[in-house]
């Protein structure tokens, strides 16, 4: 009771805070000269955002960059050693070649099971559609945490004799075959596999959602165009539907791409990274938190941010075609 | 005059409750490719639904029932009432998850109420007034967007242990609260910006000051962004982990719902009677979330999708 007094007291302290502080400012620049009340209003009220933001991401992230040029401790300057180390040493380069096998797989993985889905539901009278989409993209609402709960238990392994109780394990001793620890099988990445379905689990809905409506909006008239001109409908939906939804297609692809490229929370609560399943963000906790190498752990998140520097400069482009339009 | 630039593309297509279906589109499917699919898409169903499922039923299932069977025998004996039990929510309420559940409140309320305030003065601004160096500071925006807020971490740990914040609810609040700008940020400018120029114009003729008119027009204007973006900052915040960890981890009584769910994997991981019920009690919330709210829920996540 006492934590919910205090969250109260908070929330009442924090937005009463801000109002009074936005009321005040505002107050103070009315009292200015019209000319310098016109010049400064913008900057109050931006000026909280802007501050916040900057002291959150954009100082600490230079900060970052620095601290990837110098020692464990931050205390002796080494040039490029720490970037060095990212691909001489043998279980970050797996960590590496890991995080590019989630790239590869999950992205397409979603847009395809969500164009599926989307394309499959679209034929449903509009209830079974409602409802199959629902089941979908509930997951949605699910934290990394608790969906890896919910899929190690899937893949729980007991000795064989005994009873399985993950359902996995019951389907493959059912086939009569013995039990397997499934996280724990690295033979062919199989344990990467499947904890990447995880994460195809959760995001599927997603990219459900935004294709879905995105085949609604295909013009009815260029699908009956191809019909008279007796396309099949697996034509049409390769030649019409695809060309015509792709813009969607590319924000869905870079956005999944952006999450599993900082892909951490189900493989930390999985694996913590073992058996061959480290990826980079797990990798930069561990080195900040187990090994203490700061040096290392910045020059691993500066790459992961140059990874994502082609998506912002996408984001940037578009929104100028758009004020420009 | 303002520029007043359309919603983003995604934007646009965000209302994904088109449910209606546009009967003249489609041909009748033929017989056989129509059980096929529909066939394919129950398997998908199933495979989306199954593992939940399997969850729910066994968080309240016998401890010894749970460790020894597998939670689909109980439609074998589907009249045994006896099988049933709460204690599974009992104990691991009192492992620590009842403590978690009220932390998680305590984070997640300032966390998302916090930065709405703000991110709203500020799309105002970014949409409505004309000053020097606008169109850049909102490009910045946008470039935070995808920036991975991993980037942050190091500088910040040693920031909040100078400052004494490390472990506390005032770290994870400040942290949501700058990581959570950027996107709020563009997504009320976006909103706020589509608005029609007249309403703001005869607002200003009318005397009012751009103040009035946030707080008189605006704001009630914006309901349904402000919303949407309250449930993604919701689910963003109780759903977080790798926030928690990183400013939360170290103190044992402040820990929240996914880090101790997390705990109880690592150190308990065989006892799935009480995982059961303690993944439930984490995705409870959220999910209680998208079966009221879902309209604003799919509004809210889809038009985020821009989010690093």
């Amino acid at each position: 009771m006492l934590k919910l007094a205090n969250a109260l007291i908070a929330v009442v302290a924090g937005v009463g805070g801000t109002v009074v502080l936005f009321w005040a400012m505002n107050k103070a620049v009315e009292a200015l000269p019209e000319v310098w009340e016109n010049r400064l209003k913008p900057y109050v009220f931006i000026g909280p955002a802007l501050i916040v933001v900057t002291l959150f991401l954009v100082y600490p992230a230079f900060r970052t960059i620095f601290i990837s040029f110098y020692d464990d401790r931050s205390e002796n300057f080494v040039g490029l050693d720490n970037y060095a180390m990212l691909f001489t040493d043998a279980s970050l380069r797996m960590a590496i070649i890991n995080n590019l096998l989630w790239v590869l797989v999950v992205p397409a993985a979603c847009v395809a099971f969500g164009l599926l889905v989307a394309v499959l539901a679209d034929r449903l009278t509009a209830r079974f559609e409602n409802v199959s989409k629902s089941l979908i993209f509930t997951p949605m609402a699910v934290s990394a945490v608790g969906a890896s709960t919910i899929w190690l238990f899937v893949y729980a392994w007991r000795p064989a004799g005994t009873g399985q109780i993950g359902l996995l394990n019951a389907i493959w001793t059912g086939l009569g075959q013995d039990p397997i620890a499934w996280v724990q099988v690295s033979t062919l990445r199989l344990n990467s596999f499947l904890l990447m379905v995880i994460m195809i689990w959760l995001q599927t809905g997603f990219a459900m959602v935004l294709l879905s409506s995105a085949i609604k909006g295909v013009p009815t008239e260029t699908i009956e165009a191809a019909r008279i001109d007796g396309a099949t409908e697996i034509q049409i939906f390769w030649r019409v539907t695809i060309p015509q939804i792709m813009s969607t297609i590319v924000v869905v692809f870079t956005t999944i791409l952006i999450a599993v490229l900082k892909i951490f929370d189900i493989i930390f609560v999985t694996t913590g990274g073992n058996f061959n399943t480290d990826v980079v963000a797990v990798r930069f906790i561990n080195e900040l938190f187990q090994f203490r190498r700061f040096g290392l752990a910045a020059a691993i998140v500066v790459v992961l941010m140059l990874a994502t520097i082609p998506v912002m400069i996408y984001n940037i482009r578009q929104f100028r075609e758009q004020e420009a339009r | 005059m303002s520029v007043t630039p359309p919603p983003a593309a995604d934007e646009q297509q965000v209302d994904e409750r088109t449910t209606a279906p546009e009967t003249g589109r489609r041909r009748k499917p033929r017989r056989r490719g129509k059980l096929f699919s529909n066939v394919a898409l129950l398997l998908l169903c199933l495979f989306w639904l199954l593992p939940t499922f399997g969850l729910l039923i066994s968080s309240f299932r016998e401890e010894d029932l749970v460790k020894t069977t597998g939670w689909w025998t109980v439609f074998a004996n589907i009249g045994d009432f006896g099988q049933w039990t709460l204690d599974n929510y009992t104990e691991v309420l009192q492992a620590g998850m009842a403590n978690a559940f009220l932390n998680s409140i305590a984070v997640t309320v300032p966390a998302v109420v916090i930065p709405i305030l703000a991110a709203a003065f500020a799309a105002y601004a970014f949409s409505w007034m004309r000053f020097p160096g606008r169109n850049i500071l909102f490009i910045v925006v946008i470039g935070l967007l995808v920036v991975p807020l991993q980037v942050a971490f190091i500088p910040l740990l040693r920031f909040y242990s100078v400052l004494g914040l490390t472990g506390t609810f005032a770290a994870v609040w400040l942290a949501h609260t700058g990581f959570g700008m950027p996107l709020a940020v563009y997504l009320l400018r976006n909103y706020m910006g589509s608005l029609p120029n007249e309403i703001i114009e005869s607002a200003q003729v009318d005397g009012a000051s751009h103040y009035q008119i946030f707080w008189r027009l605006m704001i009630p204007l914006s309901t349904p962004v402000l919303a949407a973006f309250a449930i993604l900052q919701f689910l963003w915040v109780w759903n977080d982990f790798l926030i928690a960890l990183i400013f939360l981890g170290s103190t044992e009584a402040n820990q929240v719902v996914q880090l101790t769910l997390a705990n109880l994997v690592g150190s308990r991981g065989q006892d799935w009677h009480l995982l059961t019920a303690g993944a439930f009690i984490t995705i409870s919330v959220p999910l209680l979330v998208f079966f009221t709210l879902q309209r604003y829920f799919v509004r809210g996540l889809t038009a985020g999708s821009v989010k690093g």
